[in-house]
């Protein structure tokens, strides 16, 4: 039986989910999105270059819509208003399309996310149709109120936006995992593979990332990591570990038939 | 008629100018792009109808690389 991501009534085959952004170019973009398998894409709504533009290859030759489940951000929004804006301009752009990412900042410097900001957005984006990925803090309460709201899948972070410093309160991700009826997805703040893998073995439905991949020495390469580290963790997720003991009475090989 | 777009000022020397002929006017033409007039979302399919007023605040935006 195949173990799909479903989001939104929608299914996925892949479990990680990947920016699009601080890549060489376009060609590095679309290499390392095609060996991470990444189905589902994230873009940033940005105004139009004018009179700059005419001709340039854009974002959208090199991973045609019709291929990936584009996911418009709000990056860069500090107020619910900015944020609503942005994928309503996003929803047009893609021609209706409801699956967005919602995040909401609350300081420049750590790119934390202002939760009353984002629930306040959240609210008027499910009431106005769209389907809400939310990037959120890590709080249990939060990340069920988001729920309550209606949002599709919440998404805390790991740690800081771009840090890399992986998962630094496995413990809440797993209260909020255990709490949930939506899928729970980490975003934010995996620097490497088995960051990922951790993710996933604590339950996560998914891993939403895109420094950790555009910022490793070979992205490409970087991206194929992530891949089998998603894929791994939630193998190892399904199959149940085995318990942690301080040790064991139990040898792995037979007590009899040693010789004397 | 002087219209605000992306947060600068242009002058446009045209009367019964709508959307279509602005981003026609932009070279804007085929590409893919979302465009809000005023804080309301102008849908493409409304571009030739909707005509543009002086003093008009539009943001014209599309898809860029992002996380």
């Amino acid at each position: 039986m195949s173990d799909l991501l479903k989001i939104a009534d929608k299914t996925y085959h892949s479990r990680l989910l990947v920016g699009t952004g601080k890549y060489q170019d376009f060609a590095q973009t679309r290499a390392a999105i095609d060996a991470s398998g990444a189905e589902i894409i994230t873009v940033a709504i940005r105004r139009t270059n004018i009179g700059q533009t005419a001709g340039e290859p854009s974002l959208l030759d090199f991973l045609p819509p019709e291929e990936f489940t584009y996911l418009p951000n709000t990056a860069g929004c500090y107020s619910a208003d900015e944020a609503v804006r942005t994928l309503r301009l996003a929803r047009e752009l893609l021609d209706g399309h409801k699956l967005v990412k919602l995040e909401v900042l609350g300081d420049p410097n750590t790119l934390y996310p202002n939760m009353i900001e984002t629930i306040a957005a959240a609210k008027t984006l499910v009431k106005d149709g769209f389907d809400v990925m939310v990037y959120c803090s890590d709080d249990p309460i939060i990340a069920k109120q988001l729920e309550e709201i209606g949002c599709c899948a919440v998404m805390p972070l790991a740690s800081l936006i771009g840090s890399g410093m992986g998962i630094l309160n496995p413990w809440n991700l797993q209260i909020i995992i255990a709490n949930a009826n939506i899928p729970v997805l980490v975003d934010a703040g995996v620097g490497t593979a088995s960051d990922a893998a951790i993710a996933m073995e604590l339950g996560c439905q998914g891993v939403l990332m895109n420094t950790a991949i555009a910022a490793a020495r070979d992205p490409v390469l970087m991206a194929g990591a992530m891949k089998k580290a998603v894929e791994a963790g939630r193998d190892a997720y399904l199959a149940g570990r085995m318990p942690k003991k301080l040790y064991s009475a139990s040898p792995s090989s037979p007590t009899a038939g040693l010789i004397a | 008629m002087l219209l605000i777009i992306n947060g600068k000022a242009r002058s446009f020397d045209a009367t019964n100018f709508s959307v279509a002929h602005l981003v026609k006017s932009l070279d804007l033409e085929g590409k893919r792009l979302a465009i809000e007039c005023n804080g309301e979302i102008v849908p493409r399919s409304q571009f030739a109808d909707t005509q543009l007023a002086d003093g008009d605040k539009l943001e014209i935006v599309g898809a860029v690389g992002g996380g």
